[in-house]
């Protein structure tokens, strides 16, 4: 019985103490000693190599700043558990608590900032048009007609809708049920484009049979901010992130990672993703900031 | 075939699409319904066809050439996983028959949903028949009918009343499996919920009225197949509710 009440007041504690540091990440992590980071499992910027084992280039951003953050908080040790979430997940699980830092591939944009913060952009993502080779696709333009895969629950649906509308060109939308699926779609010829974020395409042609038969061409169609995710009002998590990734750009490491990650060979497969860092990118990291995508759209 | 849903938001007279009238996410949502609906609808009546065909085709008596065929087709469409089915007309049948590169996606959802859901039927249709008292058939013979007069007259009318139970909960299904047209293209309810929330953030009001939709499908078509299983009744024959 004794026990029982123990463990019953432990709990209570417990949740009023969860309840108190709602907003306060920082008390949470040093009265826990633990973190969540969320991750991404197939994605250009962070993916999973199986049996729990996350990397990539944000997963790994993810890690240092929150090694940065066990500096300031003095913790001799800070267990970080991995969280994997998926485009439908990820803002529930920030918001609820489950997760503490989220640094996938989340685009910034001002209808998601009204449920979650974001820390100071650290990838551009530009939508692009991958087509075969020989295609002789040479823009958007050249695609009136054409049939154009993209993959279902992604943006790039809609930026796919806002070009065709503002643009007056006609084409037919195939879409694919994940990457995989949309970029077999350009392989066998059901459709003439596969229209998403160049590093997805990138990623997708250097592990493909023959990356010589496709290449990617044309105008940026949408660009994107890419930040970690963290919740809303509270600045003091926020200045933590923030500044570990500024730090990260000031001195080099994070342009190093960058290298590392998409032009080097890579785990599993060792293959390289050749994307050089986009002017875009290089903007974002010279002024770091956490504009919205919006802000990216009025210039 | 493509379908443009669309034509609703045209003015009679130019045929342009009126202002105001731009595409909302309701608007998506109902052409999504109507995807549904069109993809779950045709399924169903290709499925009773063939379900039916070769469901009987399966109780013939000394055919056992036809019977094996029949029971080959029930084994090959029952014995693989609906997506796999739709990934297999979608992206291996096209590349060993040219031809087939042509038919949209639309028409390989129908057929692939249309051939599994008739291996289902066809069991029920085969066991609706073979339920039956032997002396039903043996009734039809006296009576100097040919085994088609024998099939049409005597044995599917009754085994087809038994089996209303059974077809209700498939032409239920089919809506519900309908859901798997999404991985091959087809912007239906399944691919309106992923995309719109994907976009709005808007997560649990996409899916509940994605869901509610399902539902109403679902129930109309309970509801249907409720008022054909009173209709045909026969009285003093597996009358609802009261046995033997």
């Amino acid at each position: 019985m004794k026990k029982q009440v123990l463990a019953f007041s432990i709990a209570i504690l417990a949740a009023s103490g969860a309840f108190a540091q709602a907003n306060n990440t920082l008390a949470k992590i040093k009265a826990s000693g633990s973190v969540t980071l969320g991750v991404r499992e197939s994605s250009g910027l962070g993916y999973t190599l199986g049996n729990g084992k996350y990397v990539g280039f944000h997963t790994e951003m993810g890690e240092r700043v929150l090694a940065d953050i066990q500096k300031q908080l003095g913790l001799a040790k800070l267990d970080i558990k991995y969280q994997p979430v998926t485009s439908q997940n990820r803002i529930p699980l920030v918001t609820n608590g489950t997760v503490d830092l989220e640094c996938g591939s989340t685009t910034n944009n001002a209808a998601r900032q009204k449920d979650v913060a974001f820390a100071v952009t650290t990838y551009v993502e530009e939508v692009r048009i991958a087509v075969k080779a020989n295609s002789g696709i040479q823009s958007i333009k050249d695609l009136n007609g054409k049939s154009v895969a993209t993959t279902t629950g992604t943006t790039s649906v809609q930026t796919l809708r806002k070009h065709e509308r503002a643009g007056g060109i006609d084409f037919k939308e195939v879409y694919g049920k994940d990457h995989a699926d949309s970029f077999l779609l350009l392989e066998t010829g059901r459709a003439d484009a596969f229209v998403m974020d160049g590093s997805i395409l990138a990623g997708n042609i250097s592990k493909s049979k023959n990356p010589a038969d496709f290449k990617i061409v044309g105008e940026v169609l949408s660009v994107e901010p890419i930040a970690c995710m963290l919740r809303k009002d509270d600045p003091a998590f926020k200045k933590a992130v923030d500044d570990s990734i500024k730090r990260q750009i000031a001195d080099g490491s994070l342009a190093k990672l960058y290298d590392r990650w998409f032009m080097q060979p890579i785990p599993p497969t060792n293959t390289k993703v050749g994307l050089p860092l986009s002017e875009a990118t290089k903007a974002a990291w010279a002024n770091p900031n956490d504009k919205p995508m919006e802000d990216y759209a009025k210039k | 075939m493509s379908w443009d849903w669309q034509v609703f938001c045209e003015d009679t007279m130019e045929r342009v699409a009126v202002q105001g009238c731009d595409i909302t996410y309701l608007d998506w949502m109902l052409s999504a319904w109507g995807w549904t609906v069109s993809v779950s609808l045709l399924s169903l009546l290709l499925a009773l066809l063939l379900g039916a065909l070769i469901g009987t085709l399966r109780t013939l008596p000394d055919r056992p050439l036809v019977v094996k065929l029949g029971t080959a087709w029930v084994e090959l469409f029952r014995n693989i996983p609906l997506l796999v089915q739709i990934f297999l007309w979608y992206h291996v049948v096209p590349s060993m028959f040219p031809a087939m590169k042509a038919v949209p996606g639309f028409v390989l959802v129908v057929l692939a949903l249309g051939f599994f859901t008739s291996a289902r039927i066809a069991e029920q249709v085969r066991s609706g028949i073979e339920t039956l008292p032997r002396g039903q058939r043996y009734a039809g013979m006296a009576m100097g009918f040919t085994t088609f007069q024998t099939y049409r007259y005597v044995l599917l009318p009754m085994a087809f009343r038994i089996i209303v139970p059974p077809l209700t909960s498939e032409a239920m299904n089919i809506f519900k499996n309908s859901s798997v047209a999404f991985a091959v293209s087809v912007a239906e309810l399944t691919m309106f919920a992923m995309q719109a929330q994907e976009e709005t953030s808007r997560g649990i009001e996409v899916y509940l009225g994605v869901t509610t939709l399902y539902i109403i499908s679902a129930f109309a078509i309970n509801r249907i197949m409720a008022f054909i299983e009173k209709r045909a009744r026969v009285p003093g024959f597996i009358v609802a509710g009261g046995g033997h």
